[in-house]
C-alpha cells in the first residue's frame, strides 16, 4: 500500500522572519503506522505539521504523501488525503452549529446531500457527539468541541490523521475517552504532544524532534523508557514510568 | 454594568434562541418575512397616527406567551436603545406648535402626538426584530436570508461573526479579568492600559483569523460557503403568513380602535 506513506525528505523551513524551524529532517511513515512526535517547546513540532498538508511548504527538501509530491499543485490533492486537527478546537470549528461543521468537508469534496448526511452522522457516531448535532460550538464542553473537531475530519474520510496536541486542555475522563477513540482508528495517525503517557498508549513509533531535526526515531517503547535520551531533548519520561511514592 | 455580566447576558438571549415551541420550530424564512411585513406596516401609518399602531401589541403579546420569552429581558433591551429613538423624536414638539386636540383643557400640539406615535413604533419595531432573534437562532436566520436572496458574502459573515463573538468576548473577559486582577481597585484602569488591551486583542483575532483560514483549507474550501439544506416550509408557515398577512392589511386600512369605540359607545 504504497498511497498512505508520508515521506520527507532533507526537508528544511525557514520561516520570513530568518527562524529555522526545520533543519533537514527526514523519515518514512508507512500505511496504518501511529507515530508520536515529541519535542520540546519550539523544537519544530507544529511546523512539521503543518508541512504534512501543505499549509508551509518545504524551503529545501521533499515532501511526499502518498504518491505525490507536496507542491503548489498537488496541496488540495494532499489535502483531501491528510486530516489535520488543530490544536484549538475554536480555530477547528468555524461554522454556526456542529452539523454544519461535520458537513463543511465531505461538502467540498462535492458528495451530493444524502451522501453528507450519511458521513455526518457516522463520523458523529464514532466521535459519540451524534445528540450535539445541533448544538452551536460555543454551548459544547472542552471535550465535547475535541471530539466533534476529530468527527470533523474523520467525515472527509481521510487516509492519515495528523493530530496536533489532541489531549490538551481535557479532564481526565475525556482525555481516556479520546485515547480508546484514537485506538479503535486504523487510518495512519501522527500524533505531536507533549502529553507522552498518551504518546505510549495510543503510538507503536516515536520521532524525537530537536532544534528542527530529527534526533531519535524508534519503537514508542524504548524511546519512551529511554531518559536520557529524553532528557537531553528537554523531556522526560512518562509520569506513569516515573516511580514517585506519596509520603 | 460589568464586561462578565454584559456577556452573559448576551449569551442568554441566545440560550433563548434554542428552545423548543411553536414559534421556535417554525421555519426561519416565515419568521423573517413576518417581522418585515410587521416592520413594514407599523412604518407606513401616517405621521399622527396614534389609535391606529394600539392593535399591533397584539403581535408581540402574542410572540411572548407562544414562544416562552421572558418579557423584562426583551423590555430591558428596548429601553436601552430607546434613548436614539427619544432623540429622533425629540424635536417635534418644539417644531410642531400647531394644536390639535386639548386633552381635559391642556391643548396638546402636534409635534407631541408625533413625537409619541414615533416612541411606539420604535417599540413596536424593536421589539418585533427582538423577538425573531430571541425565537429563531442565528445560524437559521442567515440561512433565511440566503435562502431570500442575500449575497453569499455576507451570509458568510454574519455567521462569522455569530460564531466568534462569543470566542472574542470570552477572551477579551479573560483580559479584561487579568488587568482588573492586577489593578486594585481602578488605579491602573485609565485610556492607556484600555487602549493597548484593544491593540492586543486586535492582534489575537488577525492570528486567529489566519488559523481558521487555515483550517478551513485543510478541509478543502475552495471560495463558498456550502450548506446542506434542512429547513422546510410547513402548511403551518403559510397559513400563519397568509392570516398575518390578512390580519396586518385589516389593521392597517380599517379604523378597527375607532369601530369599536363606536359599537361600545352605541351600546351604552
Amino acid at each position: 500500500m504504497s498511497h498512505h506513506i508520508v515521506e520527507f525528505k532533507n526537508v528544511f523551513f525557514r520561516y520570513p522572519d530568518g527562524t529555522e524551524a526545520l533543519t533537514g529532517a527526514s523519515f518514512r511513515i508507512t500505511h496504518g503506522e501511529s507515530v508520536g512526535i515529541i519535542g520540546a517547546n519550539g523544537a519544530g513540532k507544529s511546523t512539521l505539521l503543518m508541512q504534512m498538508n501543505g499549509y508551509l511548504l518545504p524551503s529545501a527538501g521533499t515532501v511526499t504523501i502518498g504518491d505525490l509530491q507536496l507542491t503548489k499543485k498537488t496541496r488540495p490533492e494532499i489535502r483531501k488525503k491528510v486530516g489535520m486537527v488543530f490544536q484549538n478546537p475554536d480555530d477547528q470549528l468555524f461554522m454556526p452549529t456542529v452539523y454544519d461543521d461535520v458537513a463543511f468537508g465531505p461538502l467540498n469534496l462535492g458528495m451530493n446531500n444524502e451522501k453528507v448526511q450519511e458521513r455526518v452522522e457516522t463520523a458523529l457516531q464514532t466521535v459519540g457527539c451524534l445528540d450535539l448535532r445541533e448544538k452551536p460550538p460555543h454551548h459544547l464542553s472542552g471535550g465535547q468541541k475535541r471530539a466533534v473537531s476529530i468527527a470533523t475530519v474523520i467525515a472527509m474520510d481521510p487516509d492519515i490523521l495528523v493530530m496536533d496536541e489532541p489531549s490538551s486542555n481535557l479532564d481526565p475522563k475525556s482525555r481516556r475517552y479520546l485515547m480508546n477513540l484514537l485506538k479503535e482508528f486504523e487510518h495512519t495517525k501522527i500524533v505531536a504532544a507533549h502529553d507522552l503517557d498518551f504518546i505510549l498508549d495510543v503510538c507503536r513509533r516515536c520521532l524525537v524532534i530537536n532544534n528542527g531535526r530529527i534526533v531519535a526515531d524508534g519503537p514508542a517503547e524504548s524511546i519512551l523508557t529511554d531518559k536520557s535520551l529524553l532528557e537531553e531533548n528537554n523531556l522526560e519520561l512518562p509520569l506513569s514510568l516515573q516511580n514517585r511514592s506519596i509520603v | 454594568m460589568t464586561f462578565d455580566e454584559e456577556y452573559f447576558n448576551m449569551g442568554y438571549l441566545d440560550t433563548l434562541s434554542y428552545k423548543n415551541t411553536f414559534i421556535h420550530r417554525l421555519d426561519p424564512r416565515t419568521k423573517v418575512i413576518a417581522t418585515f411585513m410587521f416592520i413594514v406596516t407599523v412604518v407606513s401609518f401616517p405621521k399622527y397616527e396614534i389609535t391606529g399602531l394600539f392593535p399591533f401589541f397584539l403581535f408581540p403579546v402574542l410572540v411572548f406567551s407562544l414562544g416562552d420569552i421572558p418579557v423584562w429581558l426583551v423590555l430591558k433591551k428596548v429601553l436601552f436603545v430607546s434613548s436614539f429613538a427619544v432623540l429622533i423624536g425629540i424635536f417635534n414638539p418644539l417644531i410642531d406648535n400647531r394644536v390639535m386636540f386639548s386633552l381635559g383643557g391642556i391643548p396638546v400640539s402636534g409635534g407631541w402626538v408625533s413625537f409619541f406615535s414615533i416612541m411606539l413604533r420604535f417599540f413596536l419595531t424593536i421589539s418585533a426584530v427582538l423577538l425573531l432573534i430571541a425565537t429563531t437562532s442565528f445560524p437559521g436566520i442567515c440561512h433565511a436570508l440566503r435562502r431570500l436572496g442575500m449575497p453569499e458574502l455576507f451570509v458568510s459573515q454574519l455567521l462569522f461573526l455569530y460564531r466568534y463573538l462569543f470566542v472574542l468576548m470570552e477572551e477579551a473577559m479573560r483580559m479584561v479579568r487579568a488587568r482588573d486582577m492586577r489593578s486594585f481597585g481602578g488605579k491602573s484602569r485609565g485610556i492607556k492600559v484600555f487602549i493597548s488591551l484593544i491593540g492586543t486583542l486586535f492582534l489575537r483575532t488577525m492570528e486567529r483569523a489566519e488559523r481558521i483560514y487555515h483550517a478551513m483549507l485543510s478541509r478543502g474550501f475552495t471560495g463558498t460557503m456550502l450548506f446542506v439544506k434542512t429547513y422546510h416550509l410547513r402548511v403551518a408557515d403559510f397559513t400563519l403568513l397568509t392570516a398575518l398577512g390578512v390580519a396586518l392589511y385589516i389593521l392597517r386600512t380599517y379604523d378597527v380602535v375607532g369601530t369599536i369605540g363606536r359599537q361600545t359607545e352605541r351600546m351604552f
